[in-house]
């Protein structure tokens, strides 16, 4: 008990000092599946609204919210001009197969490979699937972990809302 | 009772908390962090043979902190096993509450510094891999320092120097040996610019690394600096991809090899083929003699590993193929191949349809590498082992899986997929169990999703597993109903319908009114934003549960078990 009281008082330090500022993305080496490195600082879209989705090969709640995004996708971008970039976690295992399984499923998102969980780690990511989006100013303004169906039209209300269309 | 380090960890917390708080005050980094705890209250079950611990309720907990201002970054995490859960973690055992985890990281235009604990590969991790899989309770981090530096565009170096993480006991524990590493990349496309004309790329790297550890035999006189290289070689155009690592380790006498002096090499090589709707890969793995662990002689296999060999398998999401008949990579030796095609039908084709169909297929194999027995002429012929060649493969199959998996959106409101996978599965040499068969076993599965509306969902799964061998038989049904954005409900049983208990029968031999065991458990869960709250209750299986390329077995437990996880 005494344990839960003293992670308890940490937390309430910790909540204290959370920063009121808003966040932007960490710069964290991240690499394209060409093996190109990026600094995630660096990604934008141009001043409209950025989606970042943390998944992997081997996570099937994170196929079926990619997906379902996929079918959507360009009436969102057409509407929006939100971009997705979908980061995969997967490690020395599967991180080979991430480009042919991206290209089999036929999605348009600009993919990162995150083997060692770097970036995972710098956004305090559990599990996934878990979506942050970022406002135009590459702000996060919104998260979201886990999946079910129906998901990806709250996120996309999000995204209306950031573009002012709602 | 009084917990001798609890005064000063709580006034380390404080004093940390208050020193970002301070430095927040003052010119305003920011501070952001995660919290995560899977507890358990565990019930008596003995029909399932479910463990009973001493305490019936056990809890693993996790927070983490990082504190970021410009170009300085610092982060804690604390631990929490008050016990842990039962089977946590694989290795070296964990306990009590502590900081886990703590470093320290800043940026000077291209010059990256970081010290105390951190995580970090070279290559794909043939020779070196410090990684975390917190739900596994894998985690062999750094600690020490790492330096990184980018000389000019295009060259990546990297240099660590530490000690590997080894057990919890309110706070984390360290292994006796030194690991040191460095690392060089070039990626030409970046070096060259502009004078670089192809639409592809060509990376190349090379690393060396060397672990430390003081010989303390009587007997035998053993390597106490034991170094391993690797150069690969990442050819990638549009379309193709092309990736090969070779790795060499200096004889390396220890535990797992039965203190033999062989060298070790292991190679992977991978090739891929990508277009819009088409995706091809093959790959072959040939590993020989290459544990390589920073104390020789490490109690158990999952700690202290500074390198990381990847299995050449799929890694299975459905329930069953995932956590009964998984692959674990043999280090010792073993020669695997990996086969994959993902095709999509495009919308208005004929297989298509109306929207479309996806197919992927893979088969993959893994064989024991073939060896020669070096014979115990004389001793020093003795400790030498074996000879062998790379890509050789020995007489016994340790893994084969053939799996086709179909993807359909039969209508606006529904989903089918529908997979076929055959497995065998040397259940000995895997698993550890001496004396048990190979595994021969054809599951089948089907997963529906039906939307109501925009909101409200069903999915549902039937699995089913037949063999003759280790269990028996399987049958699982699963429902998951789900209320977008926030809630879902969940019920699944699993029913093991031939249970052969500990000997092996088959059908019809021996035991004649086989038990019939159903493993039932239901979950609610709630999710807001970055938070999630799921709790089970009910029977859960033994099964070896995996991440990455890693797993771990969990005994069958019965009880209520409550995870949350928050991301702030």
């Amino acid at each position: 008990m005494k344990h839960f009281t003293l992670l308890l008082s940490f937390f309430l330090v910790a909540q204290f000092a959370v920063a009121q500022t808003p966040t932007k993305l960490p710069s964290v080496i991240v690499q394209t599946p060409e093996g190109k490195k990026v600094d995630t600082k660096t990604l934008s879209n141009n001043g409209k609204p950025m989606i970042i989705n943390f998944w992997a090969t081997w996570c099937a709640p994170c196929k079926k919210e990619l997906n379902a995004i996929a079918e959507k996708y360009a009436d969102w971008q057409k509407q929006t001009g939100v971009k997705l970039v979908a980061v995969s976690i997967d490690d020395a295992r599967s991180m080979n197969r991430v480009k042919p399984y991206v290209s089999g499923q036929d999605w348009d998102y600009e993919v990162y490979l995150d083997p060692n969980g770097d970036l995972k780690r710098a956004l305090n990511v559990n599990n996934v699937p878990h979506t942050f989006l970022l406002n135009g100013n590459g702000e996060i303004v919104w998260q979201h972990n886990n999946y079910e169906p129906g998901d990806e039209n709250e996120l996309f209300r999000k995204v209306l809302e950031l573009v002012g269309k709602k | 009772m009084q917990h001798p380090t609890l005064g000063r960890l709580l006034a380390t917390c404080l004093s940390v908390g208050a020193t970002f708080a301070t430095l927040h005050a003052q010119d305003g980094g920011s501070l952001h962090g995660n919290f995560s705890t899977d507890a358990q209250y565990y019930l008596q079950d003995s029909v399932i043979g479910a463990v009973m611990p001493p305490q019936r309720f056990a809890a693993n907990a996790w927070t983490n902190l990082i504190y970021t201002n410009k170009n300085f970054e610092a982060g804690i995490r604390f631990e929490s096993y008050e016990p842990p859960l039962a089977g946590y973690p694989a290795g070296q055992p964990y306990k009590g509450t502590g900081l886990g985890y703590r470093y320290i990281k800043y940026t000077m235009s291209d010059l990256e510094v970081t010290f105390g604990n951190f995580f970090d590969q070279f290559g794909q991790g043939m020779v070196f891999r410090a990684y975390e899989e917190r739900y596994l309770g894998v985690d062999n981090a750094m600690d020490g320092f790492r330096v990184r530096y980018k000389p000019h565009r295009g060259v990546y170096l990297k240099g660590v120097v530490g000690q590997q993480r080894f057990g919890f006991d309110n706070g984390f524990t360290k292994g006796v040996g030194i690991v040191r590493g460095a690392d060089a990349e070039v990626s030409f496309n970046e070096l060259l610019d502009s004078a670089w004309t192809g639409a592809g790329n060509l990376i190349l790297g090379a690393s060396f690394v060397s672990k430390y550890q003081a010989d303390q035999s009587s007997q035998l006189v053993l390597p106490e600096n034991v170094g391993t290289w690797a150069a690969r070689l990442h050819y990638t155009s549009p379309k193709w991809d092309f990736y090969t690592e070779y790795a060499y380790k200096i004889n390396d006498p220890n535990s797992r090899n039965g203190f033999i002096y062989k060298p070790g090499q292991a190679m992977m090589v991978n090739a891929t083929y990508s277009v819009k709707g088409l995706g091809a890969s093959v790959g072959a793995h040939s590993f020989d003699n290459m544990f390589y662990q920073s104390d020789r002689t490490s109690p158990s296999p999952f700690d202290l590993n500074i390198n990381f060999l990847p299995p050449l398998t799929k890694q299975h999401t459905y329930n069953l193929p995932a956590t009964l008949y998984p692959y674990a990579t043999q280090p010792n030796g073993e020669v695997s191949g990996q086969g994959e095609l993902f095709y999509k039908f495009k919308k208005g084709s004929k297989l298509g349809g109306k929207y479309g169909t996806k197919v992927a297929v893979n088969y993959s194999v893994a064989y024991a590498l073939d060896t020669t027995d070096l014979g115990v002429a004389d001793d020093t012929t003795r400790r030498l082992g074996y000879t062998s060649k790379m890509f050789v493969p020995g007489d016994r199959m340790y893994f084969s899986d053939f799996n086709l998996e179909l993807r359909k959106k039969v209508s606006e409101t529904w989903e089918l997929a529908l997979t076929y996978l055959n497995l065998v599965y040397d259940i000995d040499i895997i698993q550890g169990k001496p004396g048990k068969p190979k595994v021969y076993a054809d599951m089948v599965i089907l997963e529906g999703l039906h939307n109501f509306n925009d909101k409200t969902s069903l999915r549902f799964e039937v699995q089913h597993l037949r063999t003759a061998q280790d269990q028996g038989n399987w049958a699982t049904a699963l429902a998951e109903l789900t209320f977008s954005p926030h809630w879902f409900l969940a019920a699944m049983d699993q029913f093991n319908y031939v249970t052969m208990g500990n000997e092996f029968h088959y059908y019809g031999v021996g035991d004649t009114s086989p038990d019939r065991l159903h493993y039932p458990i239901g979950s609610v869960g709630y999710i807001r934003g970055g938070n999630r709250f799921q709790m089970n209750y009910g029977r859960q299986r033994a099964g070896i549960f995996c991440v990455g390329g890693v797993c771990r077995q969990v005994p069958a437990s019965n009880g209520l078990s409550l995870s949350i996880t928050s991301t702030f």
